[in-house]
Order: structure tokens, then C-alpha cells, then sequence
């Protein structure tokens, strides 16, 4: 049952940020709404991950604002995010579950059922007495999208979850963000790896240098892009 | 060697003074490291997470603190607890609580030193997560202690084989008062410089013993801490 307040549509306004006079993220408008998972393209230093960071409220934009279903300073209850290299607690697979449930004010009684259905989404029944920072990584990935999917979010930010990982770990998590977008949760997440983005996305933005180039649903994004920088992009060129 | 026979024999058949001696100075020295605790874990987990003007000088501060000379933290604690002293109404010099406060001014700034270091490490890694789980402030400060417990624990080891190794600070403070405020040091200093070696080297092995126990379960914490906490 969802709380009626919802974080979304999530808004960014006219954001820019600056890092010691570097602009980062330059005069992005962004509107994400329910639906399909929206993916950000572009290649490394594009603005990827600080859009992300905007997004779940842990950037104050320099210029511009952010807003969660209409609101500004709204605390992270309903959105969550997957880092591109999840810092596991010093605690079992459960007990991370089990810690990330107790933020999010799930009764006692009910954490442990929770997290073992957690730990069933993500493939990671049976291994919840391990501790967390020994396991691979692909199943940290698995344990921290686990773990950000335990305050039941409306949206679920994703940096580069697959990064660094080998392609049956890829797929495994992939089909996990599908079953989790069929949930109703909306899916941001970045990549630089084109096929998961034709796999994943139903609407694509592309970041170059801070701004955005191109957004529009995937399909004519890869059949038809519009801009010169996108149409080289989907070709595979390189985007300096 | 008859030395060494006579001080096996003291510790075999449990002699009522060394026993007597050993239990007062656990009693002193595990006194002083929860005490130190109590206050050096949190005063570290507060330079660690806060900002504040002086901060850096703090930490050069604690960390230079931790090679406090022990005869310098006696004579500050006996200056303080002497009759003239500002605490001189207390009426504690040359008693095991003045022995255990001059300990814990020891091994606190160890506690608090290493606590501030272990925290802020894990709260680097931790930042943005506990950020995104929505943690609370208060909230935050118990996760990175009990997420850095073994690492604590380690520093409290640490802190006690100081307090227990220690003669400078005890003897100024206690006194050295047969079965009152002996310690194994200052009484191993003693019975040396009286000439009865068996029962300083008796005392000795029991010291020896002590610093190879704490080492072991340092050790089993930092085992424990792979094992479950990976």
C-alpha cells in the first residue's frame, strides 16, 4: 500500500551545478514521471552520476531546483539509489536488509519475512547469514538494489549498476530491474554500454558535458535520433 | 635456576600477595580502560563526524597525546589530588581510584585517537549510503560505532596492555602501599630493587601472561570481524 504523497513526477528545473567553478551539470530540465525505466546515456564526465545524485537529493543544485511530486526538501522516504560501488555494511546480506528496513520504519516483527523476500528478488535466497562484504560483486549489487528496494520506493536511481560486472551477472540483474520496473517502481539508471540501454529503456537521455543532447523514447532515439551528437552516439562514435 | 623455581612455585600455589597484587591491578587498569572508554569513544565519534574550527589541531593534539609520558600524567593527577591541589578535598591521592583516574588519562587519549580514525574512515564509506537509507543523525553515530566495534575493541586492548604495562603514572599516584595500592609493576620495581627476584619474576610471567592473553584476543577480534563482518 503506498502512501499517497508520492516523489513523483521528479523535476529538475533549470539545474546547474558547479564544483569549484567547473560546471558539472549545466541548465538541466528534466521531467521524470511514472512509467518505463528512463535511462541516462553518455560517455564518462558526461554529468551522469551528479544527475543521479541531484536526483535522490544528495546535491544541492548551484543554480535551478530539484522537486519530488511537486515539493522541494522532501527526505529520501520514498526514492532510493544504487551507487555504482555499494558500500556493504559490516553486517550479514539479512542484517543489511534488516538494518535499511528499520530506517524505513518497518515494524520488527515483520523485518525478517521482508528481507528474505528481498533476498528471493534478487536471487539471493539462502544466503543472507553471509557477510555482506565478502560476497561477490555481483551479489552486493544484488544485496544494495536488495537493500534500496526496502523502504518500497516510487523511484529506484541506478549508477551504472553493471558496471565492472561479468555478462551472467549483467543479466542477472537486468532481469531484476525489468521484475522490479514491472512493479511499478520507476527505474533512472545511467550507463555507458549501449545494449543495456536498448534492452532496458523506454525513454533515453543523452548527456554530453553536462547537458542534455537528446532524450526521447528509445526507440526513436536508436532508429532516428535527432541531433548530430545522438545520431553519432547510436553509431557508436566517440563523444569527446 | 632456584629464582625461577621459587617464582613458578609462587604462581602455582596462588601465594596470597602476588594473587593480591594481580587482582588490584586488573581491578585498576580494567577500571581505567572502561572508564577511558566512556569517554574517549564518543569524544572520537564527535571529532570525527563534526567540523569545527581547531579541528585539525584536535587531532594533532590527540594523536600527539598518546605518547603522554606516564611519570608527567603522575605528577599532574598528584598535583590535582593533593591536599593543596584543586581536587585535594577529594581525599583519593595514594588510593586505587587516583590510580585509575592517572590510567585512564593514559589510555584515553589511545581510545579516542584511534576511535576518531576507525569512525571517520567508515563514515567516508558510509556517507552517502546512510544518506540514501534516510538514517537519522543519532542514529548514524550508533551504526558506525557498532559497525566499528571490532576495530574498538582492538583500540581498547590497545589501551589496556598501556594501562597495565605502565609504572611511572601508579607509582607517584598510589603510592606503592603494600596491599593497597601495589600493582604488578610497581611492585616488580620494588622486590627488584629489595632483591627478592622471585616474586618479581613471578609477577613478571603473570605480566608476561597478560600482554600475550590481550594480544590473542586482539587478534580473535580481528578474526571475528572477517568472519562476521567481512
Amino acid at each position: 500500500m503506498r502512501a499517497p504523497s508520492s516523489d513523483l513526477p521528479l523535476m529538475l528545473e533549470d539545474v546547474s551545478i558547479l564544483a569549484r567553478e567547473v560546471t558539472i551539470l549545466d541548465k538541466i530540465t528534466l521531467k521524470i514521471a511514472a512509467g518505463e525505466p528512463t535511462i541516462l546515456v553518455g560517455p564518462n564526465g558526461s554529468g551522469k552520476t551528479t544527475l543521479l545524485r541531484a536526483a535522490m537529493g544528495l546535491i544541492a543544485p548551484t543554480r535551478g531546483r530539484v522537486t519530488w511530486g511537486g515539493r522541494e526538501e522532501v527526505p529520501p522516504a520514498r526514492r532510493s539509489i544504487v551507487f555504482q560501488r555499494p558500500a556493504m555494511l559490516m553486517r550479514s546480506a539479512t542484517g543489511n536488509l534488516t538494518y535499511a528496513l528499520a530506517a524505513a520504519r518497518v515494524p520488527r516483527a515483520e523485518r525478517k519475512a521482508r528481507a528474505d523476500e528481498l533476498l528471493d528478488l534478487v536471487g539471493l535466497a539462502g544466503r543472507g547469514d553471509r557477510p555482506a562484504r565478502r560476497m561477490s560483486g555481483g551479489e552486493q549489487q544484488r544485496l544494495a538494489l536488495a537493500r534500496a528496494l526496502a523502504k518500497d520506493p516510487d523511484i529506484l536511481l541506478l549508477d551504472e549498476p553493471t558496471a565492472s560486472l561479468d555478462p551472467a551477472a549483467i543479466k542477472a540483474l537486468e532481469d531484476i530491474i525489468r521484475n522490479v520496473a514491472a512493479r511499478g517502481i520507476k527505474v533512472v539508471m545511467s550507463t555507458h554500454n549501449l545494449g543495456e540501454a536498448r534492452r532496458l529503456a523506454g525513454e533515453i537521455v543523452l548527456l554530453h558535458r553536462g547537458r542534455i543532447v537528446e532524450t526521447g523514447d528509445a526507440q526513436s532515439f536508436f532508429t532516428q535520433p535527432k541531433t548530430e551528437d545522438a545520431r553519432r552516439f547510436v553509431a557508436g562514435e566517440l563523444l569527446v | 635456576m632456584p629464582t625461577d623455581t621459587s617464582a613458578l612455585d609462587l604462581i602455582l600455589r596462588a601465594d596470597p600477595a602476588l594473587v593480591g597484587i594481580v587482582r588490584l591491578s586488573l581491578l585498576v587498569s580494567l577500571s581505567a580502560v572502561v572508564l577511558a572508554a566512556l569517554i574517549g569513544i564518543p569524544l572520537g565519534a564527535l571529532i570525527a563526524l563534526t567540523r569545527f574550527p581547531g579541528r585539525n589541531g584536535a587531532i594533532v593534539l590527540l594523536n600527539a597525546l598518546m605518547g603522554l609520558p606516564p611519570v608527567v600524567v603522575g605528577l599532574l593527577v598528584y598535583l590535582m589530588l593533593s591536599r593543596s591541589g584543586p581536587l585535594g578535598s577529594w581525599g583519593i591521592l595514594f588510593t586505587p581510584q587516583a590510580m585509575i583516574i592517572a590510567q585512564s588519562i593514559l589510555v584515553m587519549p589511545i581510545v579516542a585517537a584511534l576511535a576518531r580514525q576507525t569512525i571517520e574512515d567508515l563514515w567516508e564509506e558510509y556517507r552517502d549510503e546512510l544518506a540514501a537509507l534516510n538514517v537519522g543523525p543519532v542514529r548514524r553515530i550508533f551504526t558506525l560505532i557498532y559497525d566499528a566495534r571490532f576495530s574498538l575493541l582492538t583500540a581498547l586492548l590497545a589501551g589496556f596492555g598501556r594501562a597495565a604495562a605502565e609504572v611511572g603514572a601508579v607509582i607517584i599516584v598510589g603510592g606503592n602501599i603494600d596491599g593497597f595500592t601495589r600493582t604488578m609493576t610497581t611492585a616488580i620495581a620494588l622486590e627488584t630493587s629489595k632483591g627478592d627476584l622471585p616474586l618479581a619474576i613471578g609477577l613478571g610471567m603473570v605480566l608476561i601472561s597478560l600482554v600475550i592473553v590481550v594480544n590473542a584476543l586482539a587478534w580473535g577480534a580481528r578474526r571475528a570481524s572477517e568472519r562476521y563482518a567481512g
